[in-house]
């Protein structure tokens, strides 16, 4: 057993977390600010927390991950870290000619008190900053809320920052994405497209974490939002915002500074998640919906009804970010499974409010838990009172996979041992597709290899 | 940055601050202690005090392998966190730790518990040592803590020093069985990256060399308790353990030689020195024996796959020691090091021991804690013995506690840069167009992005083992297979080169 010291004697805790479903603040920081073009992600603390979420994104990318670091010394973290942000910014504008730099704070730096904002400005005022250049600065301190809570903190402060007001409204739609793929964000894309939706997602970072091999290396590659749609987004019609985590305050912002008002949906994970997400760009965009987009929703209840028997009553343990497996919790009760176990490291207190009203009716056996304590140890620790047919999430779960011999789809954050997440999408009806495609695989891989031999079917 | 010279004292400037807004490849104090040294220790629960980052990203990343006997704890494949929230911060985290720790011990009974302090720990003063002290009291197993918040030092380096010596205060020496081998021996800074201690174990196994413990892969805290009853130290990677192989020397007067295991004829050459030491002849019979019968198997893979590589140009920027050792593998297949660096060395990984004397104590090093050894009381355990042989080796020319660094290695004019930064690595590739570059994850991508492979000498690209003559075999065909694929020339369409045919039959929208 490689968690051998797993047992189904669950006791309560209030100290010690096992085997997280989170992490913390910074990397989510990090990885928004991806998905901006031409934009340095910054790390103000000491080294390691930097490495760590560089590598912790280029292992789930396979990709090249940027981003500087204050190299905090003992000296800086008693002394602040100012001297180490002016030298960093000074050093990052001469050498890696980036258009933003997007600084987020660390545990370190926010338990010595460091005034980001303070030390931008003074940035500013010194002349720090080159001519049409940008500093974005966002507080993400590790010991409050978790990764999903930094992608919202830095998400809000591009949108504190770039949109801008004229007397000239754009027939645009923001669209607000919450921490999805790359691939996601280029479908998210696609659909607008197709619903023939003028809009403008940030961040987006396809194109830059799904990069093409050229034979050349770009540090700054051709996606990401631009600051010239960043500023725009002050004058759409309307804010489409996805994942209320990891969205929903840039979506108040920005209707603060620049009245854009905002619908607030779920990331458009599966049937119903995605129709909301129609109807919503058709609200928004006031258009009727294509032909070819309903075609697609089609295509996808067509697969779950003809798969249905294999869907049917299988029980599910999810983990991941609230954003993510909502609608994805939602989708699997569409389809006729039964999510039993679910838990989020990242707290918020809507989190049991909404999987109670989605579970109470058809799964009401179902244990879920958000915030501390709710890790993937407390997950096994059920799984081992009474099994499940099959788990959904991060790579960290082919552990209780493994010693409980139970199918496995990967999806959420971070996948660090198989590919293809950040090629093809699970947003939207063909995403749902994908879904489907890999919980049947996953299923059906297990009744191929393990049921008798007179049991075999060529055809399921 | 270095043009080197292997005739003449070269200085290099080395363990010294990364500048703020650097790309570098370096990670911190924390990392060093808990990811690199005690990471591969599967029976002690590390509690890693601090918000849940700091935990997560140390939880299985190392590929440090580890064989547990049934039974036996392994708590490697956990992630044990107090994951401190704001209010843990404002009135402190000592209570929530030691909470954790009794929560950690009624529920998976660990023989140890250890504890690492992240950045904010040293910040707000937890006296992670005097909770440690007081947990050990009441639970009754050894606990102790490191203060390696990561902002302590300039690298992971300050890490890997502070795990030395909380090791040597809390657990060496405080388990006294008899003795288990005629040859009993430790293996200091090898770390069974996907299973690289393995190899060195089995061959130990067949020559009947005891291998008490090992600091740290595939170890036990257990072992490590006992450590001090082995007659010789090795030392693998030198930067990361130098410190306990100094200070085992000095308290109980067991000699340390320094030995590589990566490259088949490095592999033969300290197989052979261990035998040497003990001085034994049926030990010495067997030893050869190994020697021969491997190197036979990995020389015949060598001569197949240099054929095809001899002559390619590599660079190496990883480490505080493979960026030398693996220059032994590329050296046996004719492939050209053309520059190389450590990501975390200080000086005497460089330019070896000898400058030790010579190396200017500045302000980040200071504050790590330098342990006042002294020699043990109990004449039980101090080796006089071991003193007498060492003595008595010495004069045959037989070399202890020493190490050349890599620089004397190198080839004349070939470029050893410390701490390379991402805009050197940019301007190298530009210049020296090299066929293989090896470096870390972050590192990766980019340079393959330029169309160059890159091997990856931490984490192996999920590969290895790569010590001893299986571990050579194994990367002389990893070498092929990255040097030998026809992938990177179809990189380019073939549109690119070619004329496209202007079309007439396109559909008119």
């Amino acid at each position: 057993m490689l968690l051998r010291h797993t047992t189904d004697k669950v006791k309560e805790r209030n100290a010690l977390t096992v085997n997280p479903a989170k992490t913390c603040q910074p990397v989510g920081a990090m990885y928004a600010a991806l998905g901006v073009h031409g934009c340095l992600p910054h790390s103000h603390g000491s080294q390691g927390c930097c490495s760590y979420h560089r590598t912790a994104l280029t292992r789930h990318y396979k990709e090249p991950v940027m981003a500087s670091t204050s190299s905090f010394t003992e000296g800086a973290s008693v002394f602040g870290g100012q001297a180490n942000l002016m030298t960093a910014i000074d050093n990052i504008f001469k050498i890696y000619e980036p258009e933003i730099v997007a600084v987020h704070s660390t545990c370190l730096s926010e338990t010595i008190g460091d005034d980001l904002g303070q030390i931008v400005s003074k940035a500013y005022t010194d002349g720090k900053v080159p001519e049409g250049k940008h500093i974005i600065q966002a507080a993400t301190p590790s010991y409050v809320g978790s990764h999903v809570t930094g992608y919202a903190n830095m998400l809000e402060a591009f949108v504190k920052y770039f949109p801008e007001k004229t007397d000239e409204k754009k027939r645009q739609v923001n669209l607000l994405s919450g921490w999805v793929e790359p691939s996601d964000m280029r479908e998210l894309k696609r659909i607008a497209g197709q619903m023939k939706v003028k809009s403008v997602l940030l961040p987006d970072t396809s194109d830059v974490l799904d990069t093409p091999m050229t034979g050349s290396y770009s540090m700054y590659p051709k996606g990401g939002t631009t600051v010239a749609e960043m500023v725009s987004m002050g004058d759409s019609m309307s804010t489409i915002a996805m994942g209320e985590w990891a969205t929903k305050k840039a979506a108040i912002a920005l209707d603060n500074k620049c009245k854009v008002p905002f619908e607030q949906i779920d990331i458009p994970v599966g049937l119903r998640a995605t129709d909301r997400f129609i109807q919503a760009l058709s609200k928004a965009g006031k258009v009727s919906v294509p032909e070819e987009v309903t075609a697609e929703r089609g295509r996808l209840v067509d697969l779950i009804t003809d798969m249905h028997q294999y869907l049917y009553g299988k029980r599910v343990a999810v983990y991941g970010d609230p954003d993510n497996i909502l609608p994805l919790i939602e989708f699997l009760i569409d389809m006729d499974m039964k999510p039993v176990y679910i838990v989020s490291g990242t707290p918020g207190k809507a989190f049991s409010k909404k999987a109670e009203a989605l579970l109470s009716e058809r799964v009401p056996e179902a244990k879920f838990k958000n915030g501390p304590q709710a890790d993937m140890f407390l997950m096994h620790q059920w799984i081992k009172e009474e099994g499940v047919d099959l788990i959904i999430g991060n790579t960290y779960g082919k552990y209780i996979a493994r010693d409980e011999q139970t199918p496995f789809v990967r999806m959420g954050f971070p996948i660090l041992d198989r590919q293809g997440h950040n090629y093809f999408p699970t947003v939207g009806y063909m995403g749902g597709i994908r879904i489907v495609e890999k919980i049947l695989d996953a299923i059906m891989d297990k009744i191929d290899a393990t049921c008798d031999e007179v049991k075999v079917e060529l055809q399921m | 940055m270095i043009i080197n010279d292997p005739e003449k004292d070269q200085e290099i400037q080395a363990n010294v601050r990364t500048v703020p807004g650097i790309i570098t490849q370096r990670g911190c104090t924390y990392a060093g202690c808990r990811g690199v040294v005690l990471g591969p220790t599967r029976d002690i629960l590390q509690i890693v005090h601090g918000p849940i980052g700091c935990s997560f990203y140390a939880w299985l990343t190392r590929r440090n392998q580890s064989a547990p006997a049934e039974g036996e704890g392994n708590f490697i494949p956990y992630s044990f966190s107090t994951d401190m929230q704001d209010e843990n911060i404002v009135f402190g985290g000592e209570v929530k730790l030691k909470e954790a720790m009794r929560e950690a011990f009624e529920m998976f009974s660990p023989k140890a518990i250890a504890i690492f302090s992240t950045c904010p720990v040293g910040l707000i003063g937890d006296d992670v040592h005097a909770v440690a002290r007081e947990m050990k009291e009441e639970l009754g197993i050894n606990c102790f803590g490191f203060s390696c918040e990561g902002y302590r030092g300039v690298s992971q380096s300050a890490g890997h020093h502070i795990a030395n010596n909380q090791i040597f205060k809390h657990v060496l020496g405080t388990d006294n069985p008899t003795r288990k081998g005629k040859f009993q021996v430790n293996l200091l800074g090898e770390y069974n990256i996907g299973g690289d201690a393995f190899e060195i174990e089995r061959l130990f196994e067949e020559a009947g060399i005891t291998l008490i413990s090992s600091f740290s892969g595939n170890s036990t805290v257990e072992s490590m308790a006992y450590a001090h009853i082995a007659d010789l130290n090795m030392v693998m990677c030198h930067r990361s353990i130098n410190y306990i192989a100094e200070m085992m020397e000095v308290k109980y007067g067991i000699p340390w030689i320094k030995v590589n295991f990566v490259g088949a004829k490095s592999a033969a050459k300290s197989l052979k020195k261990i035998a040497e030491y003990f001085g034994d002849a049926e030990l010495t019979a067997k030893v050869d024996a190994i020697v021969e019968r491997e190197m036979a198997k990995s020389e015949a893979v060598r001569e197949a796959v240099k054929a095809k590589v001899e002559g390619k140009v590599a660079m190496m920027f990883v480490g505080g020691s493979r960026a030398h050792h693996y220059q032994d593998l590329f050296e046996e297949l004719g492939i050209h090091v053309v520059s190389a660096g450590y990501e975390f060395a200080h000086r005497d990984d460089y330019e070896g021991r000898k400058v030790i004397p010579d190396i200017k104590i500045d302000a980040d090093t200071r504050n790590i804690e330098e342990l006042e050894v002294e020699k043990t009381e109990d004449a039980e355990l101090w080796r006089e013995d071991l003193v007498a042989k060492k003595a008595a080796l010495e004069e045959t020319g037989y070399t202890f506690a020493d190490y050349e660094g890599m620089m004397p290695q190198m080839k004349k004019n070939s470029l050893v840069i410390d701490d390379i930064n991402h805009w050197e690595t940019e301007k190298l590739i530009e210049f020296y167009k090299p066929d293989v570059f090896c470096a870390g994850i972050k590192e990766k991508y980019v340079v393959q992005k330029f169309g160059i492979p890159l091997k990856q000498l931490h984490n192996y690209d999920a590969g290895g083992p790569y010590t001893c003559f299986e571990g050579a075999i194994n990367f002389y065909y990893e070498m092929q297979r990255m040097l030998d694929t026809k992938i990177w020339k179809l990189v380019d369409a073939p549109w690119k080169s070619e004329p496209e045919i202007v079309g007439s039959m396109t559909i008119e929208a």
